[in-house]
């Protein structure tokens, strides 16, 4: 069976606007046959909507797509499909219930009414054994770690016949070498001129690595791009974030080692669906330091914080806050000052209908100021605060009345983190605090964890970006499957090494 | 001549009766795994089963033919589904909500209509005699079977195989557990939820005329005393498997029959508590089979309980 070639990709003048807000204009981009191409972009610069527009997704405001010369209409993904772009999403579209092979047949845009599972089998394995990536076709998709998952996403596309590879943010859930691995591969097979790929990614070091040409986006405009070979570093980041370098990290306080502030002790959390998420996790974190936690997302962080935060009862284990038992109960958090920055906050620690100040005050609404003799609230209190946390944190929100879903992600996120540093933590746990936040917001969001850690704070730090450890913990731990199987000084940490403890234990 | 089987008697008789009243617990049950596979739930089958058994009856009586009854039933039940359908893809609407009020809506709109047809009595659907061989009158009885239920085994099977080597089987799943993907496919999660939604209301209204038209083979008011929605429950204790729907069902059945067989052997104390047995054991399944730790296993992740 041989394969078809990709063909000649041009997007002309691609436009898009959501009412008001143009968050794409007039784009173009050319995929010649094997490009590796980047679209490099902070969030919300417009990326996805690019290849969305491509993909049939949205339906744009202005612009068109050429195949080979030939103008297409792309009403929907299965036009798109039928012109060999195929997409890899950030978010896995697999069944998690079913196999692999189930998963691979249910793209066919031709899937015949009654499945012949041996014929099916037959090609699917043909089409596996010229692939550099090996899977088990009777695996459940659910049962896979994020890079298998991410592999199967991409073997899906290409067993479909897809020649046009788009990934978004593909690398977002895997560990360095897996991300390596995956682009490796995908980056070989475009210069044997198997398939064009088409990487969103903000991520500099990949567009370096891996791409050939790049497109930069900023607030929807494409601002520059070329040949990656004759772009130095210095250019890509001043055409993606528009100044002429990137913040500098946060200063570091040299402070004395301390005795444990937060000890967590052979503690046991299980998942959603009973499993053991997290186990028999025994760590500690001085007054002054930050922690970090590495790994792959869905290796028991999530259940970690939750049940430090007192959402999920843990199975078994103690947590020390100072050397003495801690239960997180409202009058315990209040006294020891134990307080969370969790991921997703506008899903985990906010409530979206209320406005921004209630939401500031739901770790203080029960005591005076703003309550009141006989249960009541004060009103004018409560707005005080708010505007003084509005103001201190810098969060741009209409006033102190605004609905919290108003906000956009980097507010909210200013949002819990002013209500939760406001009363100077004794521990802080956060996780993810940057996670879909441009240079700026994040830059001062790290700012404020640095502050929180300088001013004696112990910091329980769970990032799934390596680069956001390595800038802020004063020591590293990996978790996998639940464990903590690794721990390195920040002074001595190797990214590679720590990379590759997050796949495995060995 | 009960009194000499004693035990075995009521043994048999529950046996019997399992396999009689099971019916339309495996139809609804197979229609709502359907429907639920595809991420909706549907509370309003019992609606339908009462709509069924009502329309079943009349159309029975009127045209002397309980097959075409049978037939017109599904296709109200189909009606129903395709109402819940409609109404749940408006923006914001809650299936659960929909379920309820269409679940009072049914019941209601058959108490209505039905009033003409609890005299006049219609011709039963017949059943298969595979008791021929015994001797005994008990074992006949319990081994009369109506071609509904062997539909229902078959139906059972059916499902399974369509659910895991079908394009219709996989689409189902895939937008009842990952609506992005099936998004991202190409496939229109409102059209597939609407057939699988009628789908699932045509077997709860077939289920709903096996209970006017064979067993118990009246139409009354107090007809279905919450078979439709028990099971429904019964789902999710069977894990949206067909096959565990069949088992499940017969348990149902049993539980159902335990009271009637009872009396048979001439034990009458107790008997409505006996009567209780299904909704007893209904209380106890879903107790012992959900947690407040963790979701339930094997849900389909795009049904509103899983969220």
């Amino acid at each position: 069976m041989s394969e078809p070639t990709p063909p000649l990709v041009d997007v002309r003048g691609m436009t898009k606007r959501f009412g008001a807000l143009t968050a794409l204009d007039d784009v173009s981009l050319r995929l010649a046959p094997g490009a590796f191409h980047a679209i490099l972009g902070e969030n919300g610069a417009g990326k996805s909507t690019l290849v969305k527009c491509m993909m049939g997704y949205h339906r744009p405001d202005a612009g068109h797509v050429l195949v080979d010369g030939q103008e297409h209409h792309v009403g929907g993904p299965r036009d798109a499909h039928r012109l060999g772009f195929g997409m890899v999403y950030q978010h896995f579209t697999l069944v998690p219930s079913m196999t692999v092979a189930e998963n691979l047949v249910l793209g066919k845009d031709d899937l015949p009414a009654v499945i012949r599972w041996d014929v099916e089998r037959e090609s699917m394995k043909a089409f596996l054994s010229r692939m550099p990536f090996r899977v088990d076709l009777d695996r459940t998709v659910g049962a896979l770690a994020a890079g298998e998952k991410q592999k199967i996403e991409i073997l899906k596309q290409l067993f479909l016949g897809r020649r046009v590879l788009i990934l978004d943010e593909p690398t977002s859930v895997l560990t360095p070498d897996e991300a390596d691995q995956v682009l490796g591969v995908l980056g070989e097979m475009s210069r044997d001129g198997r398939v064009t790929v088409v990487l969103i990614t903000h991520k500099f070091r990949e567009v370096e690595a891996f791409a050939r040409e790049v497109t930069v986006l900023r607030a929807g405009r494409r601002i520059g791009g070329g040949a990656v070979t004759d772009l130095t570093r210095a250019d890509l980041v001043a055409m993606m974030i528009g100044a002429a370098s990137l913040p500098e990290p946060a200063p570091r306080a040299a402070l004395a080692p301390s005795p444990a502030m937060l000890g967590v002790e052979g503690l046991t959390v299980l998942d959603d669906r009973g499993l053991t998420a997290v186990r028999e996790v025994s760590l500690a974190v001085g007054a002054g330091e930050i922690l970090g936690v590495a790994g792959v997302s869905g290796n028991g962080q999530r259940e970690l914080v939750e049940a430090l935060a007192g959402q999920r009862r843990p199975e078994s284990g103690i947590v020390r806050v100072a050397g003495d038992a801690y239960r997180p109960t409202r009058g315990q958090i209040r006294r020891r000052r134990v307080f969370v920055l969790p991921e997703e906050p506008s899903r985990n620690a906010c409530v979206r209908q209320m406005t921004v100040a209630e939401n500031l005050a739901l770790r203080s609404f029960d005591r005076p100021p703003i309550a009141l003799a006989g249960g009541f609230l004060s009103r004018q209190q409560l707005r005080a605060q708010g505007r003084e946390l509005i103001e201190r944190f810098k969060i741009r929100a209409a006033g102190p009345d605004a609905r919290l879903d108003t906000l956009s992600g980097g507010n909210v996120q200013r949002t819990v983190l002013a209500r939760e540093l406001s009363e100077s933590p004794k521990v802080l746990v956060a996780q993810n605090p940057c996670a879909g936040l441009d240079v700026a917001a994040t830059a001062e969001i790290r700012g404020r964890i640095m502050a929180a850690r300088n001013a004696g704070a112990a910091v329980l730090l769970l990032s799934e970006d390596l680069d956001e450890l390595m800038e802020l913990a004063d020591r590293i731990v990996v978790m996998f499957e639940g464990r903590l199987v690794y721990e390195t000084a920040r002074a001595a940490a190797d990214p590679h090494v720590i990379g590759h403890s997050m796949a495995s234990h060995l | 001549m009960n009194g000499e089987l004693g035990a075995w008697g009521a043994m048999i008789a529950v046996v019997g009766g399992a396999i009689r009243v099971s019916t339309p617990y495996l139809y609804v049950s197979l229609g709502e795994t359907l429907t639920e596979k595809s991420g909706r739930v549907n509370l309003g089958l019992e609606g339908t089963l009462v709509m069924g058994a009502m329309s079943g009856y009349a159309i029975a009586y009127l045209t002397g033919s309980p097959w075409l009854g049978v037939l017109v039933a599904g296709a109200i039940g189909a009606g129903f589904g395709l109402l819940h359908a409609v109404v749940c893809s408006l923006p914001r609407v809650n299936d659960i909500a929909v379920g309820i009020a269409l679940f009072l809506f049914g019941t209601g709109l058959a108490f209505f209509l039905g009033k003409p047809y609890i005299q006049p009595s219609a011709p039963r659907l017949h059943h298969l005699a595979l008791g021929w061989w015994s001797a005994s009158p008990q074992i006949r009885v319990a081994l009369e079977i109506n071609a509904l239920f062997v539909a229902g085994i078959v139906l059972a099977l059916a499902l399974r195989f369509i659910l895991a080597g079908t394009r219709w089987g996989l689409v189902v799943r895939t937008v009842g557990d990952n609506a992005d993907a099936a998004r991202a496919l190409g496939y229109s999660l409102r059209g597939v939820r609407t057939l699988a939604t009628m789908a699932g209301g045509f077997l709860a209204g077939v289920g709903g005329s096996f209970l006017s038209l064979y067993y118990p083979g009246t139409w009354n008011e107090g007809l279905s005393s919450g078979q439709g929605l028990m099971a429904i429950a019964l789902v999710i204790f069977a894990r949206w498997n067909p096959i565990h729907c069949f088992w499940v069902s017969l348990l149902f059945g049993a539980a159902t029959a335990l009271g009637p067989a009872l009396q048979s052997i001439g034990y009458t104390s107790n008997y409505y508590l006996f009567n209780a047995a299904p909704y007893v054991l209904t209380l106890g399944l879903l107790v012992w089979s959900s947690s407040p730790r963790h979701a339930l296993l094997g849900a389909p992740s795009e049904l509103t309980i899983s969220k």
